[in-house]
């Protein structure tokens, strides 16, 4: 609790810099796009959403993407990336962080198991059709399987299955710990939440959602091919209801807070009405959140025409994955604006050119998108792409 | 044959011309090297000891000799401290806080305004807490920080990732990333120095013995006598870090 009558003008010499900027952002925010597609992914194959066939296999492979890129803004950020497997090595187990590299290993291992097994049959076509260099590239990829019989088709199937369950809980905890590395804190009063592993799982679901609506629009558009209405609905349905959820639960921590006027609102109420004001209350809650709600739950409830369903699903979607990279803006870089010294807030300024700058952000933030349009151009991923029609269209 | 206990006229002749001689090779740095060579006798078991560190408040002039004999004893890079000197002045209409927070900084004095209505003011000495239960080193993803026997907090460089988890949990502040060894940076109560018999380089320059160190578990020690007075308090007790920096006279407002 500040002592009566102090003054906001005071933090520790130390505190003057923002030890974790853009790159603990993007984070976060990359972690949250993996785990939000590997969701929807697991919808079909677990849940048996049947809308989400033509989804599902996107959405793996949007996954896979994010995925390959999730630790390179913690590489970028390290002091010492040499030392990067440390964590692996001297494991320090009371550390929340350091479970991360298991984790993290463990569910890329799993997506791409999971990735091999749906793209095995493929590997072997193409290993059989093609000569030279690349007909090796194939061979490596079957790993010596060539089994295609409907037996071995059928025990394919189960492991996808089988793995889509696993991924689910192991998709949960690899963004749900996440928020556990803010929430455990107890030094920062913006961080130190219970709430804040759902908070994060949540945003990362709606994100991960939202971003597959905006990239499925897209590559459809692009390619000029139908777009799966039945599906971008659904996937609009399920994305109104998890964002519910989500600002139910970011609202109801600030609630909290408020409510409780305790140490916590004490240092964090100055904050929101300072230097957060215009990308907490405005952005995150009032634009970001508020217009994305209406807009969904208008999709949702009436049937709209597909060029009106079009352009609202997709602004409203844009408004989600921005509101969602703002939480993440608000939650890293916000906490760390409150000096230790509980009476001073320290300023953060978005610099162009530096390790950690909004350049190197841009790149890592495009990379799986770049990385998604290599792949799409070698694996079929739509049954109609350009790849899948160019075999014998089985894809 | 008991030693006499008061100082005879040779030995007082003797601190006396050392005393010139430190003021005149200027401040802290000459009483470091001078006790040094004094000290460095008796080399502690720093193992079996369980030390802690004492701040008066009372005792504080804020000289800020503590303050630039640590940068230069530990080559702290430029912009950032191992320790720091608050200053509280307490006028009717709040607390004014400021720090020395840089190597020679003098503070200037507060507004007229300020010290006119002033109820009370104090200097409050900063430095790492080296907790027992220290947040720090429970979030260490590769077990870089760790409890060193005989109760100090430590950074292993070769080690250390540089990944700053261990700045968000301090919640004390005192933690930085070396922006020359891109690692975790923070105070050691001079390890290097105790573990040579010798006392943190803050400790030896205080003029005023507001900052001491040693056992708190022998009772002869000065620091001893204070741990088992029971009559200390630690900053942010809430935090549950059992610090093993124990302040007297801490006032109520300082954080």
């Amino acid at each position: 609790m500040l002592p009566e009558g102090a003054l906001n003008n005071f933090f520790f010499p130390d505190n003057v810099h923002i030890e974790w900027s853009l790159m603990i952002v993007l984070y976060p925010y990359i972690t949250g796009l993996v785990a939000g597609a590997f969701v929807v992914s697991a919808l079909y194959h677990v849940f048996k959403v049947k809308e989400f066939e033509t989804l599902s296999r996107f959405a793996l492979v949007a996954s896979f993407c994010f995925g390959l890129f999730a630790a390179v803004p913690l590489l970028v950020h390290l002091g010492h990336p040499e030392r990067a497997f440390n964590i692996f090595f001297t494991t320090h187990t009371t550390s929340a962080m350091s479970i991360f590299g298991y984790v993290y290993a463990s569910y890329m291992v799993l997506v791409m198991i999971e990735l091999w097994l749906v793209y095995r049959t493929f590997f072997i076509e193409k290993a059989k059709s093609t000569r030279g260099w690349q007909q090796l590239v194939w061979k490596v990829l079957t790993l010596g399987v060539t089994e295609t019989t409907p037996a071995a088709l059928r025990v394919d199937h189960g492991l996808i299955g089988l793995l889509a369950g696993i991924g689910i809980p192991w998709a949960f905890v690899l963004h749900g710990y996440v928020g556990f590395i803010f929430g455990s804190v107890k030094a920062n009063a913006w961080w130190a939440t219970p709430l804040q592993p759902i908070i994060f799982l949540m945003s990362a679901i709606v994100s991960g959602i939202a971003m597959l609506m905006l990239m499925y629009s897209f590559i459809r558009w692009r390619s000029k091919l139908p777009y799966d209405f039945a599906a971008m609905r659904r996937l609009m349905d399920y994305l109104w209801g998890l964002l519910i959820l989500d600002v139910t639960f970011e609202s109801l921590e600030i609630v909290y807070m408020f409510y409780e006027h305790g140490h916590h609102w004490a240092v964090v109420a100055p904050l929101l009405k300072g230097p957060l004001f215009g990308s907490y209350a405005i952005g995150q809650l009032l634009i970001l959140s508020g217009l994305p709600l209406l807009l969904l739950g208008y999709l949702s409830l009436f049937h709209a025409g597909e060029r009106r369903f079009l352009k609202l699903a997709n602004f409203a979607s844009l408004c989600v994955v921005l509101q969602v990279l703002f939480m993440r803006y608000n939650v890293v870089v916000g906490g760390q604006m409150i000096s230790k010294s509980d009476r001073g807030y320290v300023d953060f300024h978005f610099e162009w050119f530096v390790k950690e700058g909004l350049v190197v952000a841009l790149i890592i933030l495009a990379a799986p998108f770049v990385t998604y349009f290599v792949i799409s151009r070698i694996l079929p991923i739509f049954s109609d792409d350009a790849v899948s029609t160019s075999g014998s269209g089985r894809y | 044959m008991e030693q006499p206990t008061c100082t005879g006229r040779r030995t007082f002749l003797q601190d006396l011309a050392m005393g010139a001689a430190v003021l005149a090779a200027g401040g802290p740095v000459a009483i470091l090297s001078s006790s040094r060579s004094r000290a460095a006798t008796a080399v502690p078991d720093t193992k079996s000891k369980e030390y802690a560190f004492v701040v008066d408040v009372d005792k504080c002039i804020g000289c800020g000799y503590c303050v630039e004999a640590c940068a230069k004893e530990n080559k702290v890079p430029l912009g950032y401290v191992r320790t720091w000197v608050e200053r509280y002045v307490a006028a009717g209409e709040g607390v004014h806080i400021d720090a020395i927070d840089r190597p020679g900084e003098i503070l200037e004095p507060p507004p007229a305004e300020l010290t006119q209505n002033a109820k009370w003011a104090h200097f409050v000495p900063k430095l790492c807490n080296h907790c027992e239960n220290a947040p720090c080193v429970q979030v260490c993803p590769v077990g870089a920080t760790f409890n060193a026997p005989g109760g100090f907090v430590l950074v292993d460089p070769e080690h250390c990732v540089g990944c700053g988890y261990c700045i968000q949990a301090c919640p004390y502040g005192v933690r930085f990333l070396n922006p020359e060894r891109h690692i975790a940076d923070k105070c050691t109560w001079c390890y290097h120095r105790v573990s040579h018999g010798l006392q943190p380089a803050c400790v030896t320059v205080c003029p005023t013995g507001a900052r001491q160190f040693g056992d708190r578990d022998d009772p002869t020690d000065p620091v001893g006598q204070v741990y088992q007075s029971d009559n200390w308090q630690v900053l942010k007790p809430e935090m549950h870090t059992q610090s093993r920096v124990l302040y007297l006279g801490l006032p109520r407002e300082v954080v």
